[in-house]
């Protein structure tokens, strides 16, 4: 790693300012991701601004018909907790399934999002639900979020503060893990929300997570496995690599989007 | 340079550190304690792990930094006043290590397993040591291991 000055501000308004002030600094939340790149010299930051003292950030509530969750709560306090559970297993199961046990100690659904690793599993719930996506200066509807492969919205002295989540009618992710990583090979997360019905995909595309339109409008006429079983998405926009061509992860999209609509509750 | 201070095992240490090192380096290089091992250094393998407030986590991938303040357990703290903790006494009885240089990171895995779900069965061992690497065993009597003490520890 090269070196950095390490920070640990007390509270949200003085994490912000440091990253307004600080040259080429980063936030550091569980560091699962980011302390790897910076060991492999992928990235050198003049400063690491950590949210690991935030308590203002790692919560969970359940208000109305929606669930908040802070951004810097880990994926094992998500897939535990009660309020989760209770409105939202399809994402109960998501954040029990990211990588191990240890990985879900640290890792949080913020340091998920503004990664937007075009593997990772958060992104597609975010997508599918429709959830809204608070920074400490603005609110970011799903939909203009994700930019592509490991690029959002986010502005450099932005932070993801919370991320809003609407109960849905039914909803399930699938993942068919890679072996190895587990990170997914393709991973739908299927939705009805009060919004309408919404089918996004991870793992699969070149361009990150994306939104099938067309699956979409065949769930709206016929909630069923079937209605979608003869719609395949493009191979061209695949990512392809030596666990799977364009080709392979294209017909797994639907094979894997069909068991998620079976298994949506 | 930054101070750390931390508890490990229940005695409260400090050391100075920079920025970037790694609560692993803290641990073996500046503690001497060198039970906890690094077999990756790419958070693959979890031969690093141990409990930062009681929770597993890999201390190849945290900053020493991170740790200020916080309760850290290392596979040395284990074993209380001499006695074996159960996890360490199944994998003995069980033979659940060949080599060893996974173990650590086994044992402090398990205990954390055992903690968070009392009632395992051997899918659920299996899953939970999806971080964790060995490349002598076969897992079999790591798991079997895992489970004779989880039924022990319930009793
Ligand atoms: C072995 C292993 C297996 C894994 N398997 C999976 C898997 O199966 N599925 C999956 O989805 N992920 C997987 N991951 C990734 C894991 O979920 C990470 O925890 C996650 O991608 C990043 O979260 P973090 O809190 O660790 O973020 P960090 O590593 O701390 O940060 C990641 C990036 O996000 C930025 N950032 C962090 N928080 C914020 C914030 N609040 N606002 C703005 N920017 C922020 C940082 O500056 C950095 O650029 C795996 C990781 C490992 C090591
Ligand atoms: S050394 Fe930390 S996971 Fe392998
Ligand atoms: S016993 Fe040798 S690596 Fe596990």
């Amino acid at each position: 790693m090269y070196q950095f000055d390490y920070h640990r501000p007390a509270n949200l308004k003085e994490a912000a300012e440091l990253l307004t002030k600080c040259d080429e600094a980063k936030i550091l939340a569980g560091g699962q991701t980011l302390i790897p790149t910076l060991k492999q010299r992928l990235a050198m930051p003049s400063d690491l601004i950590d949210l690991g003292a935030l308590k203002e950030l790692s919560f969970i509530k359940a208000e109305g018909d929606a669930i908040m969750i802070g951004a810097a709560t880990p994926h094992a306090d998500v897939a535990v907790n009660a309020d989760v559970r209770k409105h939202l297993p399809s994402l109960a199961k998501l954040a029990e399934g990211i990588g191990d046990p240890a990985v879900r100690h640290k890792g949080t659904i913020g340091g998920s999002l503004a990664n937007n690793d075009p593997s990772a599993d958060y992104p597609a719930a975010v997508l599918a639900l429709d959830a809204k996506i608070h920074t400490t200066k603005r609110l970011i509807e799903a939909d203009e979020f994700f930019k592509g492969m490991f690029e959002t919205a986010l502005g450099e002295d932005e932070i993801i503060t919370e991320i809003t989540f609407p109960h849905p009618k039914r909803a399930a992710y699938v993942k068919f893990p890679n072996p190895a990583s587990r990170y997914a090979m393709v991973g739908v997360f299927v939705a009805e929300t009060p919004m309408g019905i919404r089918v996004a995909v991870t793992g699969a595309g070149q361009e990150g997570v994306f939104r099938v339109k067309e699956m979409e409008d065949a769930l709206a006429k016929d909630w069923s496995a079937d209605a979608i079983s003869g719609i395949k998405v493009p191979a061209e926009n695949m990512l392809s690599d030596l666990h799977g061509d364009a080709e392979y992860r294209a017909h797994l999209v639907t094979v894997i989007a069909k068991r998620a609509v079976a298994a949506a509750i | 340079m930054p101070v750390v201070t931390m508890t490990v095992n229940g005695k409260s240490v400090s050391g100075e550190v920079e920025g970037r090192t790694l609560l692993v380096n803290f641990i073996r290089d500046q503690l001497n304690l060198t039970g906890t091992h690094v077999g990756c250094d790419t958070s693959q393998c979890g031969a690093c792990v141990v409990h930062i407030d009681g929770k597993a986590v890999k201390s190849c991938a945290t900053l020493a930094l991170q740790a200020d303040g916080a309760d850290v357990t290392t596979i040395e703290g284990l074993a209380a006043g001499g006695d074996l903790h159960p996890v360490q006494r199944a994998f003995k009885e069980h033979h659940g290590l060949q080599c060893g240089f996974c173990t650590p990171g086994m044992i402090m895995t398990a205990v954390d397993m055992i903690r968070r779900k009392p009632e395992l069965d051997e899918k659920t061992v299996r899953e939970e040591l999806e971080g964790n690497l060995c490349r002598c065993t076969g897992y079999h009597n790591i798991v079997k291991a895992i489970l004779a003490a989880s039924e022990e520890m319930r009793a």
